[in-house]
């Protein structure tokens, strides 16, 4: 186990170190650096004397070691626009991203688990059929789109719903959030059924597959045999067995929930890191993009890395394989 | 044995006592089996002609500022201009929407096949070489796919978008980036599996040399699955390249795409002018249904599995 454990995590480390040349030489050596990271509105002094402190006038190598153990002590550069360290900013957001990607993880799981039943118990019913229908719309259609048409029906046209901002928050530890307040929740609520819909879709899928298969099990037959009424076979027997994999997939999603929060944050103006990272890029604040990038990137690879690691402690056939190979 | 091109649209029956049916026949008929596949595959080459003769067919150049009239700004569809009717109305600047779309489309389908094709083609060489080489290239090069699969294709597409800034060659190379791996893994799948088939076997005991048997031999074997996810990565690419227009890290201002012209018009849709995002979000809509019903049937088709 420690072996796996091992090599996975230098794995990881590797990746990181990748990716982080990736977008260093990206941002700092493609195009002119001095342009992308001081202040076009400084003057000639002041340019000069940000280049020398920024180390620009030395070797590609020797600056990517400089934003490296920057990297590694927090400093991920100093945002243009909003005079603060990049780190700081985000962090700031942050909390209004992961409210947004839970709510739509709890979303998801609420609509999803229960249409994925109906269509896996009754897969030639009309019913059934349009959920299949409707997942398949799910997967397909764009995200921003489906944002866009939410926003025209519930907020413009029926007026019940805003759709914009993150309405009224309250402070808990500290950290303002929105699903306390009346009006948060009706904030709220239209931006995570968007960014939802996607995973929602996933989830049927997973459910509908996941019931047609356990209900030919000997197990579900035997709890029918005796005599045990159908809610206590489904919600018991069958919703229990199908559970586990709709939950692994669901975790190993939630990175992919708060990269799609870009578009679901830019069309509801909701404000997230993603929306940040719209803005940043159109204000030309590179250090901010920089930043966003690299910690997303770093909250993927622990993703992946404790999916990994949680996987090879169920499963002892990954364990033993990956320790042989 | 008839082997006259078929109109895909107006297959005959395929008479049962006549000659067994050419793979070509079976595979139309086959596909029109469906009735709900041949809707989108009807609707598809409409859309696809619609952008192929836009200039002919438009009631007016988008991007002739001479043919603007900037009164006519924002009316609803159907309404009366000073030229002519805007069926679907007209934008902030007095454009006329049905033009805009069409256009748009144009630019839409061009960057998603372009890309589709360039991604097609770079994915496909290295699954080749990787199922064919094996060893360390096939290491190598899988590695780096399993690397990039496990970030969602948006990420990457907006570090890249994020680092080489806007422009249409940039946005297709950011998508061909993000979809060579689909490509490289499938026909690594695939050739694979016919590498080990005794044809492959044959043509290495004959001596034959390795772009030989690779390209007479190993590729036209691999390409059902390859037309599959080519299909479906089509729909992806216009949906991926009309995200990042709308963020307004895509496609540049000159060259709008229907991600572009959705953008445009949401500022106005609070306003209840629907109108201006509505209709090239419902095109957006139609194309990308369409290639994903075609492609559904497709799969189904060209699965051997699946195969009577």
């Amino acid at each position: 186990m420690l072996v796996v454990l091992i090599r996975r995590l230098m794995q990881s480390v590797v990746v990181l170190l990748i990716m982080s040349v990736i977008v260093f030489v990206g941002v700092y050596a493609i195009g002119n650096p001095i342009d992308i990271l001081i202040n076009p509105e400084a003057d000639i002094a002041e340019r000069e004397a940000a280049v020398a402190r920024l180390g620009l006038d030395r070797s590609l190598w020797e600056q990517y070691f400089r934003f490296l153990s920057g990297a590694l002590q927090g400093d991920l550069g100093h945002s243009f626009v909003h005079n603060e360290p990049a780190l700081t900013i985000i962090l700031q957001r942050l909390p209004a991203t992961l409210e947004l990607a839970a709510g739509a993880m709890f979303l998801a799981i609420l609509i999803g688990i229960p249409a994925g039943l109906i269509a896996g118990l009754k897969p030639h019913s009309r019913l059934g059929k349009g959920i299949m229908a409707g997942s398949i719309l799910g997967f397909s259609l764009p995200t921003f789109w489906v944002g866009l048409m939410l926003i025209m029906v519930f907020a413009v046209y029926l007026g019940w719903l805003p759709a914009s901002g993150r309405g009224d928050t309250v402070d808990v530890f500290g950290v303002p959030v929105s699903f306390l307040t009346p009006d948060g929740i009706s904030h709220l609520f239209l931006p995570a059924l968007n960014l939802a819909l996607f995973k929602m879709s996933l989830v049927i899928r997973l459910t509908r597959a996941g019931t047609r298969e356990v209900l030919l099990q000997d197990y579900v037959k035997f709890a029918r045999a005796k005599g045990l009424s159908e809610s206590r076979v489904i919600g018991v027997h069958v919703l229990k067995n199908i559970l586990i994999p709709v939950v692994t997939i669901l975790g190993l999603e939630l990175g992919s929930v708060i990269a799609f929060a870009v578009v679901t944050e830019t069309v509801f103006a909701w404000p997230g890191i993603g929306k940040l990272l719209i803005d940043s890029i159109a204000l030309l604040d590179r250090p901010i993009v920089v930043a966003y990038l690299m910690l997303t990137v770093f909250m993927f690879i622990l993703i992946n890395l404790v999916v990994d690691i949680l996987y090879s402690l169920l499963d002892p056939r990954v364990r033993l394989g990956e320790a042989k190979a | 044995m008839t082997t006259q091109a078929l109109d895909p649209l107006t297959v005959p029956e395929t008479p049962a006592a006549a000659a067994p049916p050419t793979p070509l026949q079976r595979f139309v008929s086959d596909f029109c089996e469906s009735k709900l596949a041949l809707f989108g595959l009807v609707l598809f080459l409409a859309l696809i002609m619609a952008a192929v003769f836009a200039p002919w067919i438009t009631p007016q150049d988008p991007y002739d500022l001479m043919q603007l009239d900037i009164m006519d700004g924002r009316l609803p569809p159907l309404s009366e201009g000073f030229a002519m009717t805007y069926y679907l109305g007209t934008d902030d600047q007095g454009r006329d929407m049905l033009s805009g779309i069409i256009y748009g489309l144009r630019t839409s389908l061009t960057v998603g096949a372009a890309s589709t094709l360039i991604a097609l083609l770079i994915g496909g060489g290295f699954g080749l070489m990787a199922a064919y080489f094996g060893g360390w290239t096939d290491t190598l090069i899988m590695r780096v796919v399993d690397l990039q699969l496990s970030f969602p294709a948006i990420l990457i597409a907006l570090i890249l978008v994020a680092i080489m800034g806007q422009g249409v060659e940039k946005i297709v190379i950011a998508l061909v980036a993000v979809q060579w791996a689909y490509y490289a893994r499938t026909v690594r799948a695939t050739a694979l599996v016919e590498r080990s088939k005794e044809y492959i076997q044959a043509a290495t005991c004959l001596a034959l040399s390795h772009p030989r048997i690779v390209f007479r031999h190993l590729m036209p074997n691999c390409v059902p699955p390859l037309i599959v996810v080519g299909t479906v990565q089509v729909a992806h690419a216009i949906s991926l390249e009309a995200t990042l227009s709308f963020l307004g890290v895509g496609l540049p201002i000159t060259e709008p795409s229907l991600g572009l012209l959705i953008k445009n018009g949401f500022d106005y849709m609070l306003s209840g002018d629907y109108w201006i995002s509505f209709f090239p979000g419902l095109v957006l809509l139609l194309t990308i249904v369409s290639i994903n019903l075609v492609g559904d049937q497709l799969r189904d088709v060209l699965n051997p599995r699946l195969q009577k």
